[in-house]
C-alpha cells in the first residue's frame, strides 16, 4: 500500500535533496534508510524538524559471523511522527574498532537511558552522552554481553562472589 | 520413689521445647522474584493456608523473619541484595530453595543468571518444580519443621557444624584441598560417565562455566 503523495514521501525526498543520495527501502510499509555515521545526527536532527518527533527506540545489532554482512554493528533508530502516525527507520553501520556515533539525547531526552543500554550490551559509544554508565548490567561488569563474540554462559562473572557459610551470621 | 505426674505435664529437655516453639511460628521472607513468587503467594492465600502450619507470617524486613523462602531466579545483580538481606536476618534461621531456578539456575544457563543460590547462601530445603505446586512448598516446611525439632539447639550449635556445609557449598574453588569444580575434580566427573559408551563426558575448556 504505497501512494505517491503521502508525507512519508515528501519527507524522504526532502532527505534525499539536502543530503545526496542514501540507500532506502520499503517492505510492507515500513520505509527503512541507512545513513553514515557522520551525517547521522544532521539526519535525525532534520527529521526531528520534519514530523518525525517521537524517538521510538534505539537499539543495536551484532552481525558478527551474519552471511554476508559487510559490517560489524547496526545501529537501529526507530522514529514515529506523533501527526500522521508515520514510522521510519534509521540504520547506521559501524566497525571494530570504537564504534562510535553521535548521543541524540539533545534532540530526545529519552534517548539517555536507551543509548546507556546500547552502551551497557553491545559497547557502542555514544559521543556527546551527559550520562555514559552501565544501565542494566552491573557496575563492576567489564564486557557487553549481547555482542556475539561473548560466550552465552559468560567469563565466570556469575560465579565471583563470596560465598556466605553458617559461620559468617 | 516415682514422682506422680498429672496427665496435663510433659516432660521434656529445654533444647526440644525450644525447637519445638521454633518450628511452630516460622516467619517466612519473601525473596521472590519470579513466577514461584506467585506460587509463593498462593501458598499464604486462604485456599492452601499456610497458617495451618504457623508460617503465614511473611515479613518484609530481615530482621523480624528467621526462615528465607528464595522464590525466582536470582540474577548476578540480585546475589549480593541476597547475602545482604541473608545476614541481616538472625540466627536461627534458615533457607528454603524454592524452584528449579533457585537451586539451579533452571533454564537459565547464562551469564546473569546464578546457577543456584547454594553456591554462595547456605540452604537447608530444596523444592523442585517449575514452578512448584503450593502443596510441595508446604511439603517442604513441613520436613523443615522436622528438621528443626531434630537438630535445633538453643544456642544454635547446629549452624557452626561442619558437616552441615560440606554438601552445599560452592561448585567452584576448593574445599578440603578437593576441588568442587566439576571440570577439574575426578571424583566429581566419575560420577558422570557416560554408562552406554564409558567415555567420559566433556566439561568444557576448563573455564568456569
Amino acid at each position: 500500500m504505497t501512494s505517491t503523495s503521502s508525507p512519508i514521501n515528501d519527507v524522504l525526498e526532502s532527505l534525499l535533496g539536502r543530503f545526496g543520495p542514501l540507500t532506502t527501502s520499503t517492505f510492507r510499509g515500513q520505509t527503512r534508510v541507512v545513513v553514515q555515521p557522520d551525517a547521522l545526527f544532521e539526519v535525525l536532527s532534520f527529521l526531528k524538524d520534519s514530523g518525525f518527533d517521537l524517538l521510538v527506540d534505539v537499539t543495536s545489532v551484532d552481525y558478527l559471523e551474519y552471511r554476508g554482512a559487510p559490517h560489524r554493528y547496526g545501529m537501529v533508530y526507530l522514529l514515529a511522527s506523533t501527526e500522521t502516525g508515520q514510522r521510519l527507520t534509521l540504520r547506521v553501520f559501524l566497525d571494530d574498532p570504537n564504534p562510535c556515533v553521535p548521543s541524540v539525547v539533545s534532540l530526545w531526552e529519552g534517548a539517555n537511558w536507551l543509548e546507556r543500554e546500547v552502551w551497557d550490551l553491545f559497547g557502542i559509544r555514544f559521543e556527546g552522552h551527559p550520562d555514559l554508565r552501565r544501565l542494566v548490567m552491573p557496575e563492576e561488569f567489564t564486557a557487553h554481553p549481547l555482542r556475539k563474540d561473548y560466550p552465552m554462559q559468560g567469563r565466570g562473572e556469575r560465579h565471583n562472589f563470596p560465598i556466605i557459610t553458617r559461620d559468617h551470621s | 520413689m516415682a514422682l506422680e505426674l498429672p496427665e496435663n505435664i510433659v516432660v521434656s529437655k529445654l533444647d526440644e521445647l525450644a525447637s519445638w516453639c521454633r518450628k511452630n511460628s516460622l516467619w517466612p521472607m519473601p525473596f521472590a522474584t519470579a513466577c514461584c513468587g506467585i506460587e509463593l503467594m498462593a501458598t499464604g492465600a486462604s485456599k492452601h493456608d499456610l497458617a495451618r502450619f504457623g508460617a503465614e507470617v511473611f515479613r518484609f524486613s530481615p530482621r523480624q523473619c528467621d526462615l528465607m523462602i528464595v522464590a525466582g531466579r536470582v540474577v548476578m545483580k540480585m546475589l549480593p541484595v541476597l547475602q545482604r538481606i541473608w545476614l541481616q536476618m538472625h540466627e536461627p534461621k534458615w533457607c528454603i530453595s524454592m524452584g528449579a531456578c533457585a537451586s539451579t539456575g533452571g533454564v537459565f544457563d547464562t551469564y546473569a543468571v546464578v546457577q543456584g543460590i547454594d553456591r554462595f547462601i547456605p540452604v537447608d530445603m530444596y523444592v523442585p518444580g517449575c514452578p512448584p505446586r503450593p502443596e510441595q512448598l508446604i511439603q517442604a516446611i513441613i520436613d523443615l519443621q522436622d528438621k528443626i525439632q531434630r537438630e535445633g539447639t538453643i544456642n544454635g550449635r547446629e549452624f557452626n557444624t561442619q558437616n552441615r556445609q560440606a554438601t552445599k557449598r560452592a561448585l567452584i574453588g576448593d574445599f578440603e584441598g578437593v576441588s568442587l569444580d566439576a571440570s577439574r575434580n575426578p571424583l566429581i566427573q566419575r560420577r558422570f560417565i557416560d554408562r552406554t559408551s564409558g567415555n567420559q563426558p566433556v566439561f568444557g575448556t576448563g573455564e568456569i562455566v
